[in-house]
């Protein structure tokens, strides 16, 4: 292990543990399944094929592995839903549709280390019972997609997928599928829907619960890149073992991208809760720029709120409640739901003074009101309207009436939709609107209340600023 | 209480629903309407339109060691929920609650509301769909007054050409989808379905198919807006002007139950009425739109004689006795009645006591066959061939006797033919001028210039479907009932009392002062109606034959209601 060497100037920080990412800038080291072989690959699921399947979902929940793609669901409790009388195939999806702003973190397993993620995905199967999957890879990583491909076809020669796995009788179809650009086919329901070649428009729950009636109306567990990843350490270490990484309840280790005004931005593997916010900002990313100073964090990718520089939050510590600065929220689950936001996708996104608060709502706005997939009337509707007022706010075209429009829009969608592609729309604006509603609204104009819209050069004013 | 019970608590009153029942479902039995733009019984749930929003509760969940308190009543105590759920997809379970009217319903209602109309255009006044739109209805229920929307409304596609019979007004269209389930999941020819995404979300017609199947205007009926529109109702009429009457389509075997909408005298629209034993919420766009005639400029409007210089009007009086003397100067033997299976019972049970009273043997009806669709047109074409071989006891399939008749004219046997309600040079019928020609007598009841009435001496004129009260059996053996919806034009009268008037000409008569009194006679006299009355048949029709013939449209739906995927 101590061999490990990597590529000149992308070595990992020292507070890095790089467990996901042990290869990724690694020198020599190639997406090949030699290479990955060399490096002990394929043992983990040498191992798992003479195991219970039981046992494997065991070490995942004794592990506490908690999902990697947003929503940090219990991986291991996940995998039970499968009702137990099902006579249904039961298919597992990787979601490496990897779209949420400021997350860039599943594309380098990809690129660099596929057969890592082949292997998780191999073992997974074999715990939930899939012999079929499918990786489902954004239009937008044409590589990461043929990489995919490749070590596919390798690892089926060698007898890591396809017919009698390692000598077992576990048989395993793994399949790359490439969406076709929508951010919305990252959520599980929309990207199942895709898959079955329709329209990626996320089914309601209840009834549609993947794990019950997913694919194919059967049983299917979908899972995030890096989530099925770590199931190869697990069953590496032991579930135990594996839980004495993190702090409890947020375990193991999790992949930060840090993106925006810091000295150098990138992504960092970490104990999950054993850095803080100050730290990644500090140490890992060498601080701010120059002369700058902090205006506000999107700690989990775009949808995450805000979180503002100067906010006091109360957190619990042991039993006691305390109150703390942004700078020392550690960086997991619970505490940054704690704070009122959430860890998500671990896109941590940092806000310097030179940005206009409202520029940086607008661009937010501008994705999602673009990437809606307009199934449901709050979401489709809202969305747009919510990205029209905050072009005006940014062009110096509204009114402060305008700003408390907007934060009554996103109250309407949020809660209200098919999927949670409302929330995501809705808590930037509301947790801007509620942490920045006087940088917002000095930049509205009072005589402009009740003024008719000219959008045609709202636009072009808008444009000019961005 | 039975197992499949479960008790539920709507807006602070207890029910008792079978469990699995659909919250909107629930609301509706407990006489409280959920508004709701997407939900439809008989198609699948989206739950997109997020109209159907209500506040839900469940009993708390117990912490450890603690036991719930149960009301006097055993009613455990309900835990709101602080987020609304969609009740037209979510099922109801033991003490569930559900609130319509509370402030969280209420703002979602509102919220939904006002995001549905920010891009909706102002078209009301010049849209067919205001009076019975139900964006204009939920709007006035539960919008707010004014608009907060500052913004450029999205523009999309107008008065876009999907097929033949169907306008679609893209900016209208509030994405229900409605549409698009109906075309995929009931019709089978799923050509609709949206392009674009979020707010620009556009439904088109798939590039190079049109939107053209026999059913494209049920989706007119479903669409909740005036996104669709018929191409032959558009711009006719306010709809608050219309009178609606219940009646049946008699374009076929199937009697699809209807709904026909007229002004003034004059039919605009026929829509399908629910019938879950004829034909669903569904009927065809031919069956549907083949009233026109009814207005046509060539209907029969007084009783013609035939002279040398061709038809003369006449009094009723005249023609009938005529029709009557000329009837009775023929030998029994050599007269022929030809009847028509697109009469109603009581019509054919006047031909029968006609028949019986001139000693008709030669008696029959035109057979008009096709080919079953396979959804709801019947392979027969008539839509009273049951009644007319019970009415008028016919030992042989409706229609085999013609072609003996047609030969028997040839060779002269016949030399009286009587045609009522069929245009005997019809390619069903199979009469040609030359062989009308070599009739002595010709008379025809009828409701519209054709040829065998250029051919006829006496030319009575008789009622359309439209335009008459009575009954008939369809292919499946439903005894059902049709109501006269406009007036009759000019001096022409409805068919059994053309009928009842010759039977009394010729001393025959009974007098029967209407077709109520017509079907007693009938009821006494054929069995299969024993007991029965007009005025009894429900609006929905009732059993009269077991036939064990089945619709396969209404065997798939209830093929998908077993599976759980409709309501139904
Ligand atoms: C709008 C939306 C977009 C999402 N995009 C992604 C995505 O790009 N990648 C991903 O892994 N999960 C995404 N998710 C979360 C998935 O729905 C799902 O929860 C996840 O893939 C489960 O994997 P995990 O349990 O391993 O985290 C998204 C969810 C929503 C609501
Ligand atoms: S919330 Fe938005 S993304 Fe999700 S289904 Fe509704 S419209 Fe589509
Ligand atoms: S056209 Fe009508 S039925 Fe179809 S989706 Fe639009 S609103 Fe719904
Ligand atoms: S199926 Fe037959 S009865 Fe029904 S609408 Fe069509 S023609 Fe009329
Ligand atoms: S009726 Fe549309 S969501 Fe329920």
């Amino acid at each position: 292990m101590s061999n490990v060497t990597y590529i000149s100037g992308k070595e990992p920080h020292s507070r890095e543990h790089r467990l996901i990412f042990r290869n990724i800038d690694r020198k020599g080291y190639d997406p090949g399944l030699k290479c990955y072989l060399k490096d002990g690959g394929y043992e983990q699921l040498k191992k798992a094929v003479t195991m219970e399947p039981k046992a494997i979902t065991d070490e995942v929940k004794a592990a506490g592995l908690r999902g990697r793609g947003g929503a940090g669901f219990p991986t291991g409790l996940k995998w039970t839903f499968i009702p137990p009388t099902n006579t249904k195939p039961v298919y597992l999806i990787c979601n490496a549709d990897e779209s949420e702003p400021g997350t860039f973190k599943d594309r380098y397993i990809m690129h660099q280390d596929p057969h890592q993620l082949l292997e998780g995905m191999a073992i997974a199967c074999y715990a939930v019972g899939a012999k079929l999957a499918y990786i489902y890879v954004r239009e937008e990583f044409p590589h990461a997609a043929r990489i995919l491909e490749e070590a596919i076809a390798e690892a089926t020669k060698a007898g890591f997928l396809g017919k009698g796995i390692c000598g077992s009788t576990f048989d395993l179809e793994l399949y790359v599928h490439r969406g076709a650009g929508a951010y919305i086919c990252g959520e599980e329901t929309g990207l199942i829907e895709s898959l079955e070649g329709k329209r990626p428009y996320p089914r309601i729950k209840p009834p549609f619960f993947p794990a019950v009636l997913g694919l194919y109306m059967s049983p299917t567990i979908v899972n995030n890149v890096e989530s099925l990843c770590h199931v190869k350490h697990i069953l590496a270490m032991g579930g135990a073992e594996y839980a004495k990484l993190g702090t409890p309840n947020n375990t193991g280790t999790r992949i930060l991208c840090v993106s925006g005004d810091v000295q150098k931005p990138g992504y960092f593997e970490v104990q999950v809760g054993k850095v803080t916010l100050g730290e990644v900002i500090q140490d890992l990313c060498g601080g701010l720029k120059p002369g700058r100073k902090l205006q506000a964090v999107i700690p989990g990718g775009s949808s995450a709120k805000v979180l503002r520089a100067d906010e006091r939050f109360k957190l619990k510590r042991g039993d006691e409640m305390v109150e703390i600065g942004l700078e020392d929220i550690p960086m997991d689950f619970d505490s940054l739901a704690a704070c009122g936001s959430m860890a998500g996708s671990g896109g941590v996104i940092i806000i310097d003074d030179s940005r206009k608060i409202s520029w940086v709502l607008n661009n937010i706005n501008s994705f999602y009101a673009h990437e809606s997939c307009g199934q449901c009337t709050p979401c489709r509707e809202g969305s747009l309207w919510m990205k029209k007022i905050s072009d005006r706010i940014v062009a110096g075209k509204a009114s402060p009436d305008d700003v408390a429009t907007l934060e009554s829009v996103a109250n309407n969608i949020e809660g209200k939709t098919i999927c949670a592609f409302g929330e995501a729309c809705s808590w930037p604006t509301q947790s801007f609107i509620r942490k920045f509603r006087e940088e917002l609204v000095a930049d509205t104009r009072e005589e402009l209340a009740g003024v008719p819209v000219n959008h045609e050069t709202t636009l072009a004013a808008a444009n000019l600023k961005n | 209480m039975a197992d499949d019970l479960v008790n539920v608590q709507i807006d602070g009153t207890w029910h008792q629903f079978p469990k699995g029942t659909r919250m909107i479902e629930a609301c509706r039995q407990a006489g409280v309407e959920v508004p709701h733009y997407c939900y439809h019984p008989k198609l699948s749930s989206p739950g997109n339109c997020r109209m159907c929003l209500v506040e839900m509760g469940m009993p708390p969940r117990p912490k450890p060691g603690e036991e719930l308190t149960r009301d006097e009543d055993g009613r455990l105590p309900i835990q709101w929920m602080p987020r609304p759920v969609i009740a037209c997809a979510n099922t109801v379970s033991e003490n569930l609650g559900i609130r319509t009217e509370s402030a969280l319903t209420k703002s979602c209602r509102e919220g939904v509301m006002e995001l549905l109309l920010i891009n909706h255009p102002l078209d009301c006044p010049i849209c067919d769909q205001a009076g019975e739109c139900r964006l204009q209805e939920f709007s006035v229920e539960h919008g707010t007054g004014g608009s907060r929307f500052r913004e450029d409304k999205v523009k999309k596609p107008k008065n876009v050409d999907i097929g033949p019979r169907v306008r679609l007004d893209d900016e209208r269209c509030i994405m229900c989808s409605r549409c698009i389930r109906f075309t995929a999941e009931v019709a089978d020819d799923p050509v609709l379905g949206f392009t674009e995404r979020g707010s620009h979300t556009t439904l088109a017609v798939h590039p190079g198919r049109r939107l053209e199947n026999n059913y494209s205007l049920n989706t007119v009926d479903i669409c909740p807006v005036g996104a669709l529109t018929s191409t032959d109702f558009r711009f006719q009429m306010r709809v608050w002007f219309l009178k609606e009457i219940e009646s049946i389509c008699t374009g076929c075997g199937r009697g699809c139950n209807t709904e026909v909408s007229s002004r003034e005298g004059s039919i605009l629209r026929q829509t399908p009425r629910e019938n879950n034993e004829v034909n669903s919420t569904w009927m065809c766009d031919r069956g549907r739109l083949d009233f026109h005639y009814v207005n046509s400029e060539a209907r029969l409007t007084q009783p013609l004689l035939k002279g040398s210089e061709g038809h003369r009007a006449v009094s009723w009086k005249i023609a009938v006795k005529t029709l009557a003397d000329n009837l009775a100067g023929f030998e029994s033997s050599k007269i022929a009645i030809i009847a028509s299976a697109r009469l109603t019972n009581e019509d054919l049970y006047l031909v029968r006591r006609l028949a019986q009273q001139l000693g008709v043997k030669e008696l029959d009806v035109i057979a008009r066959l096709g080919e079953d669709d396979g959804y709801l047109v019947a392979a027969d074409r008539n839509p009273n061939s049951r009644g007319a071989a019970l009415v008028l006891g016919l030992d042989s399939e409706p229609g085999s006797r013609v072609c003996g008749i047609r030969r028997d004219i040839e060779s002269g046997k016949i030399a009286a033919l009587l045609a009522i309600g069929e245009d005997l040079t019809s390619p069903e019928a199979g009469f040609s001028p030359a062989l009308l020609s070599q009739l002595e007598f010709l008379g025809q009841i009828h409701h519209t210039a054709n040829s065998t009435a250029d051919a006829a001496a006496v030319v009575l004129p008789g009622a359309t479907s439209f335009e008459k009260s009575g009954s008939m059996v369809n292919v499946t053996g439903r005894l059902q009932r049709l109501a006269p919806v406009v007036p009759l034009p000019g001096e022409a009268r409805e068919d059994w009392v053309i009928l009842r008037d010759l039977l009394q000409a010729l001393d025959g008569g009974n007098g029967a002062g209407s077709s109520d009194e017509v079907f007693s006679l009938l009821a006494q006299e054929v069995s299969a109606f024993e007991g029965r009355t007009l005025a009894g048949i429900s609006p929905l029709g009732e059993v009269l034959l077991e036939t064990g013939e089945t619709v396969p449209l209404l065997e798939r739906e209830k093929e998908r209601i077993a599976k759980g995927e409709i309501v139904g």
